[in-house]
């Protein structure tokens, strides 16, 4: 069966993400205030063919950790994209 | 003498790393990323550009190409391997050199002249330079912030890893990181690029100091 599945990558505690700081920084001009610790990342979305969701989502947290993401900078996690 | 360039689709300072090889009077050819063997090379150069379009992350996808299995192989018997720009952040991506290349603080694309000092002569790379001597090397990135965690960090001073720093820091990298190499010294990564400062016409010749060192001597570092 075909799970739904998402990755979500974000810059691990402590890293530097100048990206993050910027949108943070344009926020004011823009009438939002009260914003603070802005982190960007990324997220992706795909289906996989498992046994199970459990099986499913172990499937992309290894591809996360291989590929979509660097360890020595990132963190990755993965969730079910099932709409609830 | 053979020095291999690595050509990744996208990659686009092939031709610039090959003739500044050969302008040092050193066989150079192209080595295309799905090669599964860089038999026959004495040094292979990873060059600078956005390989497979740097989607995900720069030198995310590259680092799975056919060729990188090989020239992962080829490093762990000694060989010679030098990344320039994207190459760095391929051999980072892959694990032949610690650390990671981040989004400049800023987050501007530099390009431009920087000044560089040796801190080591222990690397395939500044063999042939001196300790403190000053090197001008253009830059032209937008993930160059060089970073890595206190371990790693303390680690490349204690085995004398860090190879250039700029004189004055212009991307944010940690501690001040323009190249670094393992701790054999025979596989070396920097951000500027030496294969645009091989003559004075076009603002500087110091890059053939170094790439001197990598094609005069590519093995046995240390």
């Amino acid at each position: 069966m075909n799970y739904p599945v998402i990755v979500d990558v974000t810059l691990r505690e402590g890293i530097a993400d100048p990206e993050g700081a910027t949108i943070e920084r344009a926020l004011p001009a823009l009438g939002f205030v009260g914003v603070s610790h802005m982190r960007a990342g990324k997220s992706f979305r795909m289906d996989i063919d498992a046994e199970s969701e459990s099986a499913a989502l172990e499937k992309a947290a290894a591809l996360a950790e291989r590929l979509l993401s660097n360890p020595v900078i990132e963190n990755a996690s993965a969730r079910s994209g099932a709409k609830g | 003498m053979t020095i291999g360039v690595v050509v990744f689709p996208g990659s686009n300072c092939e031709y610039d790393a090959l003739v500044a090889v050969q302008s040092l009077g050193v066989d150079a050819e192209f080595i295309w990323h799905t090669s599964t063997d860089v038999e026959g090379f004495d040094g292979v150069i990873l060059p600078g550009g956005f390989a497979h379009g740097d989607y995900l992350r720069p030198g995310a996808l590259a680092r799975f190409s056919p060729v990188m299995e090989a020239v992962a192989a080829f490093a762990s018997s000694g060989g010679a391997v030098l990344g320039i720009c994207n190459g760095f952040q391929v051999l980072t991506e892959a694990g032949l050199l610690p650390g990671a290349l981040q989004k400049n603080i800023g987050l501007t694309f530099l390009c431009q002249p920087t000044t560089l000092i040796v801190q080591s002569t222990s690397s395939v790379l500044t063999r042939g330079a001196t300790k403190g001597q000053e090197l001008v090397v253009p830059i032209n990135h937008f993930s160059g912030a060089y970073t890595c965690d206190d371990a790693t960090f303390a680690s490349l001073e204690a085995h004398d890893q860090i190879v250039l720093r700029y004189k004055e820091n212009p991307n944010g990298s940690r501690g001040d990181i323009a190249g670094v190499c393992n701790v054999e010294g025979n596989v070396v990564g920097l951000m500027p690029h030496p294969e645009r400062a091989m003559s004075t016409l076009l603002g500087s010749d110091d890059g053939r100091i170094l790439l001197e060192g990598f094609v005069r001597a590519p093995v046995g570092a240390r």
